[in-house]
């Protein structure tokens, strides 16, 4: 057998000892009621934000901490923290995917992947609202004056 | 129905053209296929003729599509769908062509543009590689135009055409008038994220570099196509070397672009399309590694096609993963579904199994050496290097598709913990090898190596690494913590190798090439990889936090728990210095952009030991077009080692921050004492002045100026020194704000010691910013790395053109 064949058989084993290993650190995309039989286990849940709870952040008070309510297309639902600024465009999202740990009374967020229809500039039903809301009420030229 | 204020004549020219393209093109690769199978020259030469003509008539149709929707774009006219969702009418004129990539069809026809570029090269140049090249390419070409033709067969529609009009793309009750056109005032506008000069000028480039893989992959096939095997390489070696130098460039600049613009705090997180558009670029790396091989010692001609085949494969898989929508859950930005997704599927069938179904077949045929690569000779390390650069890709792919393996299996795999750290943990091994074949593999000479020749070439360039090494570890201050000793280990050796890459190249300059920089294109660009690879490792692992929120100035009250960890983020309330790292950082003001909500915070740094001082502008957009919340723009503080870079996180709520308190009066002699809620002032005194030299006032005109104290409960106290201007009988009030009290003082008459004094505590949130800042020490060598590995290429192009211009001379000689 030839050293470049050994060397590649090496490499070859290496690179699938990695893959496995990768496999290892992967966690489950989980809803919130699996998520709470995996307490203390990193999970990703896709869940929408619960818009008739209050969303607590106050960046003056701290600008850390974030706390919400999401639930999951199940309907289980859970208070979620996030030790980070508030994402923005938070309220808009359609969709979250937070990863994180479920802990007893919250589940400790540490990733927010958002999901906003104006990101989804493609999507058509927010592009027919927009065309609606255009049609019906056209934007100020000098939209800023009103914020000064 | 017949509408008013339509323009239809450009959706009729744009139809044509997309037509007119797919024709075109489908008879070039028909032509040149004919061309290339054809025994008799004058047959092969008359397919050639008429595929030519097709395919320049296929490049003037997709040029003639690029103008007629830059037309559309830059008249405003909404009545395309492709304008009214991708432009509006306050885009700055620069931002017009990035309306092209923002949308699917756009960014197609781009590339499809590139194509035709490199295709009118090639028809000059590649000589009698051109059927069956321009084959490939042309081919390639009918794929694109299926993309953006919008063609239905029966129920199935093919691409998405950009000259649809929005009327007949949408069911609104609008489209019932005639006159719809005159209630849609502007576009939905560009994603601001993409209103970023870079934006302007990184996916040209990316394209350029997406697309001139296609030319080694054609290249390759041809070669199995014609069995001339082996025979295209020398051709190819530029066209390969050109497609690295482009992409790499165009994915720092993606990088420089994230780093600038988007707050992912770095220049790459590992996200799902930036790693999409790294892995073919790996893949050609160790592509032309085989190749040079193959040109020195006739080993790894296999290697080579299979790295060119894959490497246009990958592109292609690139392209489904990031438009079809199935990255939806992991990346922060890739395209949404159009609908399309079969058809990028069938794009990367249609080439990968036939090149891979030729390669299988003609694979006993390529040739081959039997004879064994010496351990001692460079080829040895070269296709190792090459092995390692594909077994990389092939882990970075693997980890990037999980969402289409757990579609495939139905599992519901994702990222772990920490995303960015399951990648780094295996790339600095990567990392470690590279650094090391990078700079031992040069000083070895192809086939065999006397070990002495190679151990006195070697010897002082790894006396010099070692030194510098240990200078930077031992005073540099890595002492990366996150992720445990071993890591950290990982990272000093690393580092090490990296510098080791650096030092070899620099040598084997003068070494190897006796300072020919002509002659030295491949260690020019090694350098450049080398400092890579130290700007990244140092950047990263001593990337600093600035705005950790230690600070006792917020103190998270009660109800809001925090746990030991400090946050990143830092809220600044104007005009009040907060500490940050070394600086004294105060939030002094803010400005608008007159024609859109662009907001520019004004942060001042003053570094607490040094008389360093600057100031930075990030900014952001706040409510923008119905992106409620804001959208944030870095601003940095460039100095040659390091960058201070800063970005808003979060802004009050302008629709809450309106003052809906009102001055309180109330009469005061000096010397009285008067309370407002966190505290108490006393009035000191009270001046009156004449003979004011400032402008616009005569000489008896007069002002009163008070001077107060503020005690607030907390010991602080402030002055205070609203004035009143009495010109010519009429008052003017100047009040002064005592910020950090959130108190307002406004004089409204002065007789004597008696003040008429108003007094205001507006209810308005604070004013503030809640930012993130970061230290990234020596990004520089990183950009600076890229800067010398795309020279480093270049060079070697220019080196290679000249060296088969020669060829052909001595062959043209000789014949």
């Amino acid at each position: 057998m030839k050293k470049i064949h050994i060397a590649l058989l090496v490499l070859i084993a290496v690179t699938i000892a990695v893959l496995i290993s990768f496999m290892g650190t992967l966690s489950t995309y989980d809803t919130v009621e699996s998520a709470m039989k995996k307490k203390g286990k990193t999970v990703s849940i896709i869940a929408k934000l619960d818009r008739n709870r209050p969303i607590e952040y106050d960046a003056v008070k701290n600008p850390n901490y974030l706390s919400f309510v999401a639930y999951d297309s199940l309907g289980g639902n859970m208070k979620v923290v996030y030790r980070k600024e508030k994402p923005t465009n938070l309220e808009h999202s359609e969709r979250l995917v937070l990863k994180g740990k479920m802990n007893d009374d919250h589940f400790e967020c540490s990733e927010i992947l958002m999901k906003c229809p104006s990101k989804y500039k493609d999507d058509m039903n927010q592009a027919k609202k927009n065309l609606q809301e255009n049609a019906v009420a056209p934007p100020a030229k000098n939209s800023s004056t009103q914020y000064q | 129905m017949d509408y008013t204020g339509e323009h239809l004549l450009p959706g009729l020219l744009g139809h044509f053209f997309v037509t007119l393209s797919l024709v075109a093109s489908l008879v070039a690769t028909f032509a040149y296929f004919k061309s290339s199978q054809s025994k008799i020259e004058t047959e092969s030469f008359s397919w050639k003729n008429l595929a030519r003509a097709a395919f320049i008539t296929e490049a003037f149709s997709v040029l003639a599509i690029f103008a007629t929707l830059f037309y559309i774009i830059s008249n405003h006219l909404f009545e395309y769908k492709y304008a009214w969702q991708h432009s509006s009418r306050t885009l700055e004129v620069k931002y017009l062509l990035s309306c092209f990539w923002e949308g699917q069809e756009g960014s197609f026809l781009l590339w499809s543009i590139w194509h035709c570029v490199l295709g009118m090269i090639l028809i000059r140049r590649s000589r009698q590689w051109e059927a069956p090249v321009m084959t490939v390419v042309s081919f390639a070409q009918v794929c694109l135009a299926t993309m953006i033709a919008g063609i239905y067969f029966f129920n199935w529609k093919m691409g998405s055409n950009p000259f649809v009009l929005l009327r007949n793309e949408m069911d609104a009750p609008i489209f019932s008038q005639p006159n719809y056109l005159s209630f849609i005032k502007d576009g939905n506008d560009l994603n601001p994220l993409l209103q970023n000069y870079w934006m302007v000028i990184h996916p040209p480039v990316l394209f350029l570099g997406f697309a001139s893989t296609i030319v080694p992959f054609a290249y390759a096939v041809s070669g199995l196509w014609t069995r001339k095997f082996g025979d295209w390489t020398k051709a190819a070696l530029p066209w390969a070397l050109f497609s690295a130098a482009v992409l790499g460039t165009g994915i720092m600049m993606g990088g420089r672009w994230a780093y600038e613009s988007l707050n992912f705090g770095g220049y790459w997180a590992w996200d799902p399309v930036e790693n999409a558009s790294l892995v073919p670029w790996l893949t050609l790396i160790g592509g032309i590694h085989a190749l040079l091989i193959y040109r020195h010692t006739g080993h790894s001609l296999r290697a080579t096609h299979f790295l060119f085949l894959i490497t246009f494969s990958l592109v292609l898989y690139s392209t489904f993963l990031t438009r079809s929508g199935v990255l939806g859950d992991t990346s922060v930005h890739a395209f949404t579904d159009l609908g399309m997704n079969f058809q990028l599927l069938a794009f990367l069938f249609v080439f990968l199994i036939p090149a891979f179904v030729l390669f299988a077949r003609r694979y006993r045929d390529i040739p081959h050496i039997v004879k064994e690569e010496q351990t001692s000779s460079r080829e040895f390390w070269m296709f190792i290097g090459s092995l390692i650069f594909f077994l990389t890709s092939l882990f970075i792919m693997i980890a990037t598709s999980l969402p289409v393996i757990n579609k495939i299996f139905g599992s519901n795999f994702t990222m772990g913990e920490d995303a960015v750290f399951s990648y780094n943990r295996v790339i600095i091994f990567v990392a470690i090898i590279l650094g090391i074949l990078t700079a031992v593999t040069q000083y070895l000479k192809y086939k065999q190596t006397d070990p002495k020749f190679f151990r006195n070439r070697i010897f002082w360039p790894t006396i010099v690494s070692v030194l510098i090494s240990s200078l930077v570890l031992a005073l540099g201050g890595i002492n990366y913590q996150d992720h445990g000793a071993g890591f950290l280990g990982a990272i000093w050796l690393a580092m090490v190798c990296s510098i080791y890459a650096v030092v070899a190249n620099t040598a084997y300059i003068w070494v190897g090439m006796k300072g020919k920089l002509k002659l030295s294109g491949g260690s020019v660009a090694h350098l450049g990889f080398g400092f890579m690879l130290v700007g990244i490792l140092i950047s990263s692992s001593k990337k600093e936090v600035l705005s950790w929120n230690t600070s006792g100035i917020f103190v998270p009250l009660g109800e809001s728990k925090i746990t030991g960890k400090a946050g990143e983020n830092l809220t600044l309330v104007r005009k009040v210095p907060a500490t940050m790292g070394n600086y004294h950082v105060t939030y002094e003001s803010d400005s608008v952009n007159p024609n859109k909500p662009l907001w520019y915070y004004r942060i001042h740094f003053a570094n607490k030991k040094s008389k360093e001082q600057f100031t930075l502008m990030p900014n952001a957009f706040v409510n923008y077009k119905g992106n409620e919340g804001l959208m944030a723009n870095p601003d940095a503080k460039h100095y040659w080692d390091h960058d201070v870079f800063v970005y808003i996180t979060s802004l009050p709520d302008p629709e809450k921050n309106k003052d809906t308190t009102s001055f309180r009066p109330q009469t005061l002699n000096t010397g009285d004492t008067a309370f407002y809620t966190n505290g108490f002032y006393v009035l000191e005194d009270v001046k009156e002045e004449t003979n004011i030299p400032a402008g616009g006032l005569a000489p008896d005109d007069k002002v009163y100026l008070a001077t107060l104290k503020v005690f607030s409960k907390n010991n602080t106290s402030y002055t205070s020194k609203p004035f009143l201007i009495n010109k010519g009988g009429t008052l003017f009030a100047v009040p002064d704000t005592v910020t950090s009290e959130n108190l307002i003082f406004q004089l409204n008459n002065v007789e004597g010691n008696k003040v008429d004094l108003a007094v205001k505590e507006p209810n308005t949130v604070l004013q503030y910013v809640t930012l993130k800042a970061y230290n990234f020490p020596f990004i520089n060598f990183l950009w600076a790395g890229v800067i010398m590995m795309v020279a480093g290429m270049i060079i070697s192009i220019v080196r290679r053109v000249q060296l088969n211009k020669a060829d052909r001379e001595i062959e043209n000689l000789t014949l």
